[in-house]
């Protein structure tokens, strides 16, 4: 019940059933990148402070750094792999690409999680709010304003889609 | 960087944690939201042999009863933002809530962690100071209240005993013509603070102030309470400029923080007395305009 061995967790990732067999201390970035092989999910910081470990655990964003494996398990995850079926891009991954709003990359997944899920709480988020929800993704290569541009674009489009509401 | 191994238990009561705790000893540390436990176990800073998770302990709803809010400890700083009842009935909590760190921080952190870790540049204790917050702390012998005053002692430092964890957090709901303020002065909107201020102000009728406190974040071991003796200038009076700057001025003047890499101890003492001074002329603006207005 309580000890350093190794523990059996279960998760859902990305829609998939997976098991892992984790030391208490270990978090759940490194087992998703060392025993589960979703190398999307990246360290940056160690400190929850970069967001390029960001996940998304029941729908919410959260620090993959920060949260211990053993923690999570029974719950559901979702990698940037998830967002689109395999071989896809999600249409915020579209925006991404026409706004220029990567260069590296490295931070891309995390701003696109963090994104995602601002954009399923506020479907039409104004440019402030996108600011403030996205301040804890850091980028290095300056890219913010077009990565703002590229949300917003995508939020604009998903409301003509559904009808031009907001 | 990396966590040092640790053992891990997961309790599902504030009693077994408790218990536990009273076992185990100071080799134990309990986890919430793990968003500044977890950076000191990867940094090392902290080694606990065990963990003690008392997430599956779960929250409840946040209650109102007679003029206080109940939070549960392990309320999420998202939660307490976007909670409705907080909003209408004490906004500076919300507000606060919304300045703690990124989304990724408020998602997973919690009320009661908060106040546990003590950091003096935290949102929350300093507007639970203000506030007049109590805390409800269960030990070994039972539940006891203590306010969030006497809880924050120092860096990172509690009255809590090494077999106690917060339970509970009560706050007051603020009336009518109470208005509420929450100011703070960051390098990037996720950091800390280098200094915060919250500060609550209550007019009668005639828009004479009736009660005023502000806690001060950043320049001191602990969030600091403007003095009584410093607020009570502003008792009987019109809220104007000249006499908030004035008040702000001398509550400025009795704190003497130190100097870190984010900010001299001298800016920290400036920066303190222009944000009284706006925390307290907006908290009036607020308790003669539109009641407790939602942040």
């Amino acid at each position: 019940m309580s000890d350093q061995s190794k523990q059996r967790v279960t998760l859902t990732v990305n829609g998939e059933h997976r098991e892992a067999w984790v030391f208490p201390h270990e978090s759940l970035l490194d087992v998703l990148r060392d025993v589960l092989g979703h190398y999307e999910v990246r360290y940056g910081c160690g400190e929850g402070v970069c967001g390029t470990c960001t996940v998304l655990v029941d729908g919410e964003p959260v620090s993959g750094c920060l949260l211990l494996a053993v923690q999570a398990d029974g719950c559901s995850l979702v990698t940037v792999r998830g967002l689109a079926p395999a071989g896809d891009l999600h249409p915020l991954q579209a925006c991404f690409l026409r706004n220029g709003a990567a260069q590296c990359g490295f931070c891309t997944p995390g701003m696109l999680l963090t994104a995602w899920a601002l954009l399923q709480h506020d479907p039409r988020p104004s440019r402030e709010r996108i600011r403030r929800e996205l301040v804890g993704n850091l980028c290095r290569c300056t890219g913010y304003s077009k990565i703002l541009d590229a949300v917003e674009e995508y939020a604009a489009e998903a409301a003509e889609r559904t009808g031009g509401h907001g | 960087m990396v966590a040092a191994p640790f053992g891990y238990q997961r309790v599902s009561s504030f009693e077994e944690a408790v218990q536990v705790l009273h076992e185990r000893g100071e080799d134990a540390k309990v986890i919430a939201g793990g968003q500044s436990l977890v950076p000191m176990l990867n940094l090392r800073v902290a080694r606990p042999e065990w963990l003690i998770d008392i997430n599956p302990v779960g929250a409840g709803p946040i209650e109102e009863h007679g003029g206080s809010l109940r939070l549960p400890a392990l309320t999420r700083h998202r939660a307490i933002e976007e909670s409705e009842v907080v909003r209408r009935r004490c906004p500076i909590l919300a507000e606060a809530a919304a300045h703690v760190g990124n989304v990724r921080t408020r998602t997973r952190g919690t009320l009661g962690g908060s106040l546990a870790h003590a950091d003096p540049a935290g949102e929350l204790p300093c507007v639970a100071v203000a506030l007049g917050a109590e805390v409800t702390v269960q030990g070994p012998d039972g539940a006891r209240q203590v306010a969030a005053g006497d809880l924050l002692v120092s860096y990172f430092t509690t009255t809590l005993a090494a077999d106690e964890v917060v339970a509970e957090v009560r706050v007051p709901t603020l009336g009518q013509r109470s208005g509420w303020s929450f100011l703070e002065l960051s390098r990037r909107s996720s950091d800390w603070m280098v200094v915060g201020v919250a500060a609550l102000v209550e007019l009668d009728a005639e828009g004479a102030v009736t009660a005023a406190s502000a806690a001060v974040g950043g320049v001191a071991e602990r969030p600091w309470l403007v003095p009584a003796e410093v607020l009570l200038e502003l008792f009987g009076e019109a809220p104007e400029q000249a006499l908030l700057a004035r008040v702000a001025e001398r509550a400025a003047a009795m704190v003497d923080p130190d100097d870190d890499v984010h900010a001299s101890g001298a800016y920290r003492q400036r920066v303190a007395a222009v944000l009284v001074r706006r925390a307290l002329a907006e908290a009036a603006a607020r308790a003669t305009g539109n009641g407790s207005g939602a942040p």
